[in-house]
């Protein structure tokens, strides 16, 4: 018995379809993160599965039991919002008793219950503040201390860290992070920041124009995209793709980055059931952590050595980001912290091969 | 070049001159009248104004005259129907309008309409339906109801209604426009949050939204009950202040002081009356405005 | 934004509720409307409410020329001109004057410029009746008494600070950088005016515009103090309707004289709706 069941979930708004035909099995104690782009459903999609609207077609099943038409109070969920949505008017402790006192639990019990939740959330010394009197970051503890007091059996999450700033945004992420790992319940986020889904996740859905593109772990997601636009959403800065032509010379498998200058790059694996692709345009997916000096330490993966001219360094204290040239393409490749190279000069750069990914460049599947 | 620059300036200056003048102007206007209406309220002024001296007289005789004391005792009853009818309607309106309704547009124009037109034209429309000869009852009756009564015009004890029954026809789609924008500007989230906490929407309304907007709320109060004390054309085109002086307000006591009787010392006596009772209000709510406002900033 | 789940039920009772407030406040209004084209008899036989027979114009010619009212039997129409020669005037002068006001005490920091505005503000809140004997002395001193340029001056006088209080709170929106600006690049006091603070003010001129109109054509009490006989405005010779008990009151003439009156100020609201609201939440939310 999964912890929630989405099957062939449809959402249509008159002529269009925000959401075409979703798939989902959560086990519980998972942590799922919808992530995409705006526009790509993910928050509907929430919404429906918290019973805030209604899908056209499909279904919804929470720890087994169908919820497709039961309204969201009762569907044993609890969410917290982007906004924190907490009510105005009310205190913190009226805030999270609230659900309580609609649901007629005694007086003692809510009592109890906020006290173990503020402790936890560590806010206790705010209970009987307003919310316009809190900070971003005790607002979204007193949100999350009103979905905890519901002990619900799905955690729903909506881009809850995006009002607030960067360095709130980390430490609030190691906050629900810990507070999943302490209480197992169930969780499904939505967020637009793919560091977030790559962090907290234990399986992520990458969701595009209503599709779930890729629903697999963060290392599956990142090392075997299933397609381009998974490939380039995930990771930061984004992989590099760019076409390559494939063709077999002195028996190794290689992709031509640029016939004018000829460089072309070896694949280092097998031909195999790529022979179909032979002679013909692909894309060429590295990740810019793949190209880097050739004096870092490679010790697995297949390495191929290039001469690319720099156009523009980007120092971060912690590594150097260097666009460079390769043919007719430019690719960001991430070189050690104390590179240098000089703007315009060539370097010679070292490829990590066997993480290169190929994709067919009309549909946008992988293909290798 | 210079002949020009130097008509430019000319102009500047004159400019800057009548700017100065027109907001003089508008200030003496309200301080240097309140001045004077105070000043006559002191004097013996009769039919022209006459300024010696003679204290308190005016006020007393007021504080003592029977029709003075019933017009305040009208307004109470009067300010009390409406304010609270007004501001309840306009929530009503406005909570059921906030609910997704597909021919909002047409519905909020035909509550806000009255809005537009004077006090008269409401007043004397009201004064014929309220007719029991032709109005109403009248109707009602046609129909086959011989018993039905609804003759509160000529009742001295229900007279004050029919005003506050006119008055909140009037004034409660502002009172609606004014709580709709408040619930629209509020985060839309809370809604979803109160349906996950399994709030019926009754309670949603009352425990959450109404308070949300409470600041709101006051504003509509503060403004109903300005236009209740300054209430004075839809008395005298509905009723005129009857039957006798049961529908009679302050304002019209002011009028029939000083123009009907002659008497502008007693007139304007009343008048600051008037003024203070409406200060007695505002007063305390621009201070409390302005607490609320220094709260606020205390915990940014 | 109740759960879309509410069933069908509580959804065609709430748009009953809706529905009946609607005719709540239709009702008067239609009711003038279809007693102007009654006659006589039909009114008096039955009641106000009722349907007329056939759609006559009588009752509007009669109201518009010829009914007698206030002392006079000219039907409505030199009251309604009277109102459009004092509403007009005083709408664009106390707008354009106010729209100054709220220019130089907005953009224009002087000190005591807070206080001049709450001076100005307590004159919006301040009941007429303290107003009118000084403006009975000071119109007879300037031999306005009883004209309809002395209505005139009272209600742009009046008006001022509420056109004040309303310009002057969307300047504030400004950015004062913009006048900065324009100072360094040579502008002075009346071309920062004309130049910058004019072209930006369609809205908030449209609002108060609107506003100033609705509020002197529906005003009464000046009107019927500082007025007499044909200067009257509308509103005081509608009033005499009222008073009318002596003779046999031509309801359906009324209704189309009412409707008459009326009938300016229901129109810059239709047409002019949204801009209504805007000032209702504007002035008032402060």
């Amino acid at each position: 018995m999964s912890a929630l069941c989405v099957q062939q979930l449809q959402v249509r708004f008159g002529a269009v379809e925000v959401l075409e035909s979703i798939d989902l099995r959560v086990d519980s104690g998972e942590f799922i993160v919808l992530v995409g782009p705006s526009g790509c459903g993910k928050s509907t999609l929430l919404s429906i599965i918290a019973g805030l609207e209604r899908a056209t077609q499909g279904r919804i099943e929470i720890g087994g039991r169908e919820v497709t038409n039961i309204p969201p109070k009762d569907r044993d969920i609890a969410m917290v919002f982007q906004t924190y949505a907490l009510y105005p008017a009310m205190s913190v402790r009226g805030n999270i008793t609230f659900g309580m006192q609609c649901r007629g639990v005694a007086r003692r019990e809510q009592d109890q219950a906020v006290d173990r939740v503020a402790k936890l959330l560590q806010i206790e010394s705010l209970l009987d503040r307003k919310p316009s009197q809190l900070s971003g970051g005790q607002r979204q503890r007193v949100a999350m201390g009103r979905a905890l007091v519901r002990n619900p059996a799905l955690f729903l999450f909506d881009e809850p860290l995006s009002n607030l700033d960067a360095r709130l945004r980390v430490e609030m992420r190691m906050e629900i992070k810990r507070l999943h790992q302490r209480l197992g319940t169930t969780m499904v986020y939505v967020t637009h920041d793919q560091v977030e889904a790559m962090t907290l996740a234990t399986r992520i859905a990458v969701m595009h124009q209503g599709r779930i593109q890729q629903f697999a772990d963060p290392q599956t997601l990142y090392d075997q995209p299933a397609n381009l636009f998974v490939a380039r959403f995930m990771g930061s800065p984004p992989m590099n793709t760019f076409a390559a032509r494939l063709q077999v010379a002195d028996g190794e498998l290689r992709a031509v980055v640029s016939t004018a200058s000829g460089v072309a790059l070896c694949l280092g694996r097998p031909v195999g059931n790529l022979q179909k692709w032979l002679g013909r345009d692909v894309m060429l997916g590295i990740r810019p952590e793949c190209i880097t000096q050739p004096d870092a330490v490679r010790a697995r993966g297949f390495e191929q050595q290039i001469d690319a001219r720099i156009e523009m360094i980007e120092p971060t204290g912690a590594e150097t980001m260097a666009l460079i040239r390769l043919g007719d393409h430019e690719l960001m490749a991430r070189l050690g912290p104390d590179a240098r190279p000089a703007v315009g000069s060539t370097a010679r750069l070292s490829i990590d091969m066997s993480k290169a990914c190929l994709f067919d460049p009309r549909s946008e599947e992988r293909i290798a | 070049m210079n002949a020009a620059r130097r008509t430019r300036d000319v102009l500047e200056g004159l400019s800057r001159l009548f700017a100065a003048l027109v907001l003089a102007t508008a200030v003496c206007y309200v301080v240097g009248f309140t001045a004077w209406t105070t000043w006559i309220s002191f004097t013996d002024s009769a039919l022209l104004p006459d300024y010696t001296f003679v204290g308190f007289k005016h006020y007393e005789r007021l504080l003592g005259s029977r029709v003075f004391l019933v017009a305040y005792g009208n307004l109470a009853i009067y300010g009390v129907g409406f304010i609270v009818g007004a501001a309840a309607t306009g929530l009503l309106l406005a909570i059921l309008i906030d609910q997704k309704i597909r021919a909002e547009n047409a519905l909020r124009t035909i509550y806000l309409y009255p809005m537009a037109l004077s006090f008269v034209v409401t007043g004397t429309v009201w004064a014929w339906l309220l007719n029991p000869d032709i109005g109403i009852e009248n109707f009602v009756r046609g129909l086959g109801w011989d018993n039905f009564r609804f003759d509160w015009l000529i009742d001295s004890d229900l007279a004050i209604y029919a005003v506050v029954i006119a008055a909140l026809w009037q004034a409660s789609g502002f009172a609606m426009a004014l709580l709709l924008a408040g619930l629209r500007s509020l985060d839309a989230d809370i809604y979803k949050a109160a349906q996950i906490d399994g709030a019926s929407p009754a309670r949603m309304y009352l425990r959450i939204m109404v308070p949300a907007i409470w600041p709101i709320v006051v504003s509509v109060l503060v403004i109903l009950l300005q236009i209740a004390i300054k209430t004075y054309d839809l008395v005298r085109a509905l009723t005129a202040g009857g039957p006798g002086i049961a529908t009679t307000l302050p304002t019209n006591v002011v009028y029939d002081y000083m123009f009907q009787r002659g008497e502008m010392g007693a007139g304007s006596a009343a008048a600051v009356m008037l003024l203070l009772s409406l200060l007695l209000v505002m007063v305390p709510y621009a201070l409390f405005q302005r607490l609320q406002k220094r709260r606020q900033q205390r915990h940014d | 934004m109740i759960d879309a789940r509410a069933n069908a039920g509580s959804r065609i009772a709430l748009y009953a509720v809706l529905v009946v407030f609607a005719l709540f406040y239709l009702m008067p209004l239609l009711v003038v409307v279809l007693n102007s084209f009654r006659s006589f008899e039909e009114i008096t036989r039955s009641s106000v409410l009722g349907l007329p027979t056939a759609l006559r114009t009588d009752n509007w010619a009669q109201a518009w020329g010829t009914y007698c009212l206030a002392g006079a039997c000219t039907g409505i129409k030199p009251y309604m001109w009277n109102s459009l020669l004092i509403a007009i005037p005083a709408t664009l002068l106390s707008t354009l004057l106010g729209a100054l006001n709220g220019y130089v005490l907005s953009l224009w920091r002087f000190r005591g410029a807070s206080l001049v505005f709450g001076v100005i503000t307590f004159g919006v809140f301040l009941p007429a009746q303290m107003k009118l004997v000084p403006w009975a002395i000071v119109l007879r001193e300037l031999g306005l008494s009883n004209t309809i340029n002395g209505l005139l001056l009272v209600h742009v006088v009046q008006g001022l600070a509420f056109t004040t209080l309303f310009c002057r709170n969307y300047y504030v929106n400004v950015p004062q950088d913009l006048i900065k600006a324009a100072r360094i690049d040579g502008a002075g006091f009346l071309q920062i005016f004309r130049r910058i603070i004019l072209p930006l003010s369609p809205p908030i001129l449209i609002v108060t515009i609107i506003w100033q109109f609705t509020g002197i054509w529906n005003e009464f009490l000046y009107g019927i103090t500082f007025s007499e006989g044909p200067q009257r405005p509308v509103t005081a010779a509608l009033m005499a309707l009222s008073a009318n008990i002596a003779q046999a009151r031509e309801y359906g003439i009324e209704s189309a004289a009412v409707l008459i009156a009326a009938l300016p100020t229901l129109l810059v609201y239709l047409f002019g709706g949204k801009y209504f609201v805007r000032g209702l939440t504007a002035g008032a939310v402060k």
